[in-house]
């Protein structure tokens, strides 16, 4: 079986602060990690390989910082690494990014694509189901168990309020939540092996044999009109008092507010 | 692309095993106040089998002008590529300039594949929709990078304008229906090969389980109350207040509480009369989920915590020592 999985490196969002006084995020200090639903999907990938025999392709599109990522993705033990990185990628939105990927898998042999449902940083959980239609593949998304069948696999797939289990021809798309699994650790040999030189591929726009034109900031139908921080609230009084005085004064503020 | 070709808000209705969801309500209500700036109709597809005269009445209550739907055996339950076939067609012959779809894990699998088949722009999850005066664009606020920051993203150039609205982010409204109902059947054409994946089960949990968007007080747990044991305590009370237990990642993951009641960035998204959060350091991804809640009353034990800048009245105190104090102030109120 030969699995793409596409991950994507991120700011480690639970690390981001709020300066109080200015308003401004400080992004200082924040460290890059793999979003942790894409490293769920590399660690679902290699349950595959060691179950049924597999050849991991990462897929990565980002700046050449992204390749950090990669390196990781290869000591936990995938075979191969791509790093889609290119000036024209620049400011594209999910759509223009989606497009581009979609570009890059049709270079790659593969059976099934695996994406992290969504990346902490965007939280938008577009970017698989707009590879999957570029590419005309079925999909299910929001999976939380893989299991190969003949030409098939089956998933678990949850909903809210209910599950499926669900069975889908190869090729096709899947994303899968951090809940899939517990993702292991690099090996020391294989960090060793994965910082040799020459071991993440680098392929830019001419490889993947797309017209600019169609990403990038330029291609993307979205764009962002305005940022702002979230100024924190006005906040109310605290007080330090005993459990008590803490009860009474919860009872208070619940009947002043007619709850009670 | 003629830009004026495209006319009217369209919301995605969304309905379980022939339930109308919340979220298509609360759509509907938003539209309304949408439509009402641009001058247009709005209207409502939903997608199933067997619905009925019912249906429609309930939509139309709750704001749809136009109310359109399938019968057809083969759409009955949601599956990515049937219902992405027959929303595009009736995309493109209706041309809305605006579709907006529920946030949910059905409404989060369909939308981004409409919008890469209709190439157009989607906004996911959005907190806050606007009409631009000017433009008369779309402005659709999301938060990101962990609802750190509020993005406004537009679609100047492409239609429709796609965007997704979790549920309990908009309230809905009911309106007076003056003009007699009248349902659109929409014809769905699906062939074999639109049924590319094969649904096995389908596993429903149990539906005694009270959902805590629908909740008024929510007596919400974090890591400070200690252990799974404590739970009970807060159950308690959230009793004693007629509420519903809900609970921080931190306790989710700690196995504490079940998932479906997890409230923030990768839960819910709440807004009750009073959310009591009891030993939550309010994590900026929490702070996401609940902060428009009516009344937040924080007890922690560290005077640090970054919940009391979002909180009406907090308490610095040890939450387990509080929580039975205040079932007894209650019971002293309420006997």
């Amino acid at each position: 079986m030969k699995i793409i999985v596409c991950i994507k490196q991120v700011p480690d969002t639970t690390e981001v602060r709020i300066d109080q006084k200015t308003g401004t995020l400080i992004r200082e200090g924040v460290p890059s990690i793999i979003n942790p639903d894409d490293k769920s999907g590399i660690e679902a990938a290699l349950v595959l390989k060691e179950k049924y025999g597999a050849h991991i392709t990462l897929l990565s599109m980002g700046p050449d910082q992204a390749e950090l990522a990669l390196i990781e993705g290869l000591a936990m033990g995938a075979d191969r690494a791509i790093l889609l990185s290119d000036r024209a990628f620049a400011g594209s939105d999910t759509w223009a990014t989606s497009l581009a990927l979609a570009y890059a898998i049709k270079k790659i042999d593969y059976d099934v694509i695996i994406c992290g449902r969504q990346a902490i940083d965007g939280d938008t959980a577009q970017v698989g189901p707009q590879i999957a239609e570029h590419l005309s593949l079925p999909q299910v998304s929001y999976v939380t168990s893989i299991e190969k069948e003949e030409n098939s696999l089956k998933v678990k797939k949850v909903f809210e309020d209910f599950s499926q289990n669900i069975r889908i021809k190869m090729p096709c798309m899947i994303t899968v939540l951090k809940e899939i699994n517990q993702p292991r650790y690099m090996t020391v040999g294989r960090i060793f092996d994965a910082y040799k030189e020459n071991q993440v591929e680098r392929w830019n726009i001419q490889n993947i044999d797309m017209d600019p034109s169609l990403t990038g900031l330029k291609a993307s139908p979205t764009q962002v009109k305005k940022i702002q921080t979230k100024g924190a609230k006005t906040a109310g009084k605290v007080f330090e008092v005993d459990a008590r005085e803490g009860a009474r004064l919860i009872v208070e503020k619940l009947k002043e507010k007619y709850v009670i | 692309m003629d830009l004026k070709a495209y006319k009217g808000i369209l919301v995605i209705g969304e309905q379980r095993q022939g339930n109308i969801q919340n979220g298509t309500f609360e759509l509907l209500g938003k539209a309304k106040e949408l439509a009402a700036k641009l001058d247009c109709n709005v209207s409502v597809l939903l997608i199933g089998n067997g619905l009925n005269e019912q249906h429609g009445k309930i939509l139309a209550k709750h704001g749809a002008d136009n109310i359109f739907m399938t019968n057809d055996r083969n759409l009955e339950n949601y599956s990515t590529e049937p219902y992405t076939k027959t929303i595009t067609k009736f995309i493109i012959e209706n041309k809305p300039e605006i579709v907006m779809i529920s946030a949910t894990t059905i409404g989060r699998d369909l939308a981004p594949r409409l919008s890469a088949r209709l190439k157009t722009g989607l906004t996911a999850d959005c907190t806050s929709l606007d009409i631009e005066d000017n433009t008369q664009n779309l402005l659709m606020t999301r938060p990101a990078f962990g609802g750190n920051i509020l993005a406004t993203i537009v679609c100047p150039n492409h239609r429709p304008q796609m965007s997704t609205v979790r549920p309990g982010v908009f309230q809905k409204q009911e309106f007076d229906v003056k003009k007699p109902l009248k349902i659109n059947c929409v014809r769905a054409d699906i062939t074999e090969k639109d049924l590319n994946i094969e649904i096995l089960d389908t596993v429903y949990e149990k539906t005694e389980k009270k959902n805590i968007e629908e909740a008024n007080i929510l007596v919400s747990a974090g890591r400070g109350i200690g252990n799974k044991e404590n739970i009970s305590k807060l159950e308690t009370l959230a009793k004693e207040l007629g509420g519903l237990v809900s609970g921080s990642r931190a306790v989710v993951d700690a196995g504490w509480i079940e998932q479906s009641s997890q409230v923030g960035q990768t839960g819910k998204t709440v807004r009750p009369d009073v959310y009591l959060a009891c030993g939550i350091s309010g994590a900026i991804q929490h702070i996401a989920g609940m902060e428009e809640s009516d009344l937040i009353i924080a007890i922690n034990k560290n005077p640090e915590a970054p919940i009391f800048d979002n909180a009406d009245l907090g308490i610095v105190a040890d939450v387990n020592q509080l929580i039975p104090a205040l079932v007894e102030e209650l019971q002293k109120v309420n006997p």
